[in-house]
């Protein structure tokens, strides 16, 4: 009890300075937790594109990104053929830009599409879709941007296209999105007869393995992954991945660092505390405990404020309304648990130094100190 | 056969020095120069002398606090400053009492003095039941929860000595014990000191500058220029 309250009394004796180390480290976690999970959010919107009813994605093999796989109709034809497949996709995926807005993404997809299918239509008629080449469907969030709805024509990209059909969806990017008829869209973006992806619906998800080594065999060129080897796996994940946990890391380093100066201003301050305590015969270890127990209860402080400040605006930016659907702010608590962990080990790897000095002081000479 | 021969005890030698020298700053500032001291179970050895002759210096040795150039410090026939032995030293055989309190601010005068009771892994129970023994010889029972910026300095120093008593040392090292103290305060604390460490059994090695203290003291060991001149048996 009295070890416990050696090491908080210091914090409240201090509270301007303990405050301060605090919020550096609840700022870190938050901008960690912030970053991270709107990029996980997005990666899981973009993941969840793919396997809307479907667990396999087939793909050119060796693409560093999507947008630039060609899967070829024969490919799709032959797969979709297969006796172990319910149901195959072919979607194609282009960015297209209208006046004020250079980025759209564009699905050309066909009527079957589980995407036309199950989506929520708030206007038009899915079974309108493909009727015609220049027909379109709008996300919701589209149609509100490119202030458009049902029946107006709408120009995007070098093309004048008709609305046929507005959808409500979660997903952000679909509801920011253009659908089009798979046929106009190889025709837009100069893509004859090849698919982006097929995303398959087996009709026994155990065959998955039988799936992907037939795919392995027969097409040397593709390659078959369930969705979450291709959430592992693919490299614009891996890189949006790793920049998230960079920056979010690099945050919590300069809050480490925080740490690390408030604990040495610590150790100054109470040099002749712990020389008393060595007299009264503490150990080295005993003093080391101390002085990072002092830097984990801060650590720990700042990460539930952090979590919780970040938790805050994640949810503020959920409520601005030019964000909605393109920022899942649903908190893994596997992300909360590596954000907490982090910031423990920061704390303490800050107070590595200060207990090292802490431990290294002459008792003697310590006492003398005024 | 002679019979005072046959009831004569030796004393047991519970803290001995043996030819030791202490130096700063590089050899520069020569402070110990060849100090020979011996001190028996439950006597109390008061060293006198001028300001800068060593005797703080000589206690810190004798306490693992510092460590001689040259010579030995033994505590019950162990040498100081073993790594090791200097906890167990520390927590178990030697309890110090400074000119300047020491204790710590923010904590209660309970919680200062079971800080060595922690460092030792004793049972709170123990430590709780040794406390309130100590603290009813001292007369600081009704003070336990006060902290320690509450306390007289009368009442901080008698705090220091229950703190260095707590684990039952053999050896009690007090350099300038009274000396923050005016003079009334100073007597009744030194009163208490003497009877505490009696009842305690503890062996008393005191620095002081206060000959009327120090010569209620078994022994007045005479300090002068790092060396220690005289020994009288008070």
């Amino acid at each position: 009890m009295i070890f416990i309250k050696l090491i908080v009394t210091n914090l409240l004796c201090h509270r301007v300075r303990s405050l301060i180390s605090v919020s550096g480290i609840a700022l870190s976690v938050a901008a960690m937790l912030t970053v991270v999970t709107i990029l996980q959010g997005a990666i899981g919107m973009f993941s969840g594109i793919l396997s809307s009813d479907s667990e396999i994605i087939v793909f050119e093999r060796n693409v560093s990104d999507l947008f630039f796989s060609n899967v070829s109709a024969t490919s799709f034809q032959e797969i979709s053929n297969w006796p172990m497949v319910a149901h195959a996709d072919p979607v194609l995926f282009g960015i297209v830009s209208s006046a004020d807005h250079p980025i759209i993404t564009c699905f050309g997809v066909t009527a079957n599409d589980a995407r036309i299918r199950t989506a929520n239509w708030i206007a038009g008629d899915r079974f309108s879709f493909a009727q015609h080449s220049d027909d379109v469907v709008l996300g919701e969030r589209a149609a509100e941007f490119l202030t458009t709805k049902l029946g107006d024509h709408v120009p995007i990209g070098h093309g004048i296209f008709h609305v046929i059909g507005i959808l409500k969806t979660a997903n952000g990017f679909e509801d920011g999105g253009v659908f089009m008829p798979l046929s106009a869209a190889q025709n837009f973006f100069h893509k004859d007869g090849t698919s982006s992806v097929i995303t398959i619906k087996l009709r026994n998800k155990e065959d998955a393995s039988l799936f992907k080594s037939m795919v392995k065999e027969r097409f040397s060129n593709l390659i078959a992954l369930e969705d979450a080897e291709f959430n592992r796996s693919y490299s614009q994940f891996k890189i949006l991945k790793a920049t998230a946990w960079a920056v979010g890391g690099c945050g919590l380093l300069l809050g480490g660092f925080g740490i690390a100066n408030t604990m040495i201003m610590s150790v100054f301050t109470r040099i002749r505390e712990i020389a008393i305590l060595r007299v009264n015969g503490f150990s080295r270890l005993q003093i080391a405990v101390m002085i990072l127990g002092e830097s984990a209860v801060v650590s720990l402080a700042g990460a539930v404020l952090g979590l919780v400040t970040g938790s805050c605006l994640l949810y503020a930016l959920k409520l601005v309304p030019a964000l909605h659907g393109y920022v899942d702010v649903t908190l893994q608590p596997a992300v909360l648990l590596i954000v907490m962990v982090l910031a423990l080990i920061t704390g303490i790897a800050g107070a590595l130094y200060p207990a090292a000095y802490a431990v290294r002081v002459k008792a003697v000479e310590a006492l003398r100190f005024e | 056969m002679n019979s005072s021969a046959q009831t004569k005890i030796t004393p047991h030698i519970v803290l001995r020095a043996e030819g030791v020298w202490k130096s700063f700053d590089d050899g520069a500032i020569s402070v110990l120069k060849g100090v020979d001291f011996a001190a028996s179970e439950g006597q109390t050895v008061a060293l006198c002398g001028p300001s800068g002759c060593g005797k703080s210096t000589l206690l810190h040795l004798f306490g693992g606090l510092d460590a001689p150039d040259r010579g030995r410090v033994s505590v019950n026939g162990v040498e100081v400053n073993r790594h090791c032995d200097l906890l167990r030293l520390l927590r178990y055989e030697i309890g110090f009492v400074f000119q300047l309190h020491n204790l710590i601010p923010d904590l209660t005068l309970e919680e200062n003095c079971l800080i060595p009771t922690v460092a030792a892994g004793l049972d709170r129970h123990v430590a709780q039941a040794r406390l309130l023994q100590l603290a009813e010889r001292t007369g600081l029972t009704h003070r336990l929860t006060h902290r320690i910026q509450n306390l007289s300095g009368g009442e901080r120093q008698r705090t220091a000595l229950c703190r260095a008593l707590m684990n039952r040392p053999k050896i009690l090292l007090a350099d300038e014990p009274t000396g923050s103290l005016d003079e009334q305060t100073s007597g009744a604390v030194f009163d208490l000191l003497l009877e505490v460490v009696a009842k305690e059994r503890v062996t008393l090695v005191m620095a002081t500058h206060d000959r009327a203290l120090a010569a209620r003291c078994d022994h007045l060991l005479e300090m002068r220029d790092g060396r220690i001149y005289e020994s009288v048996i008070a």
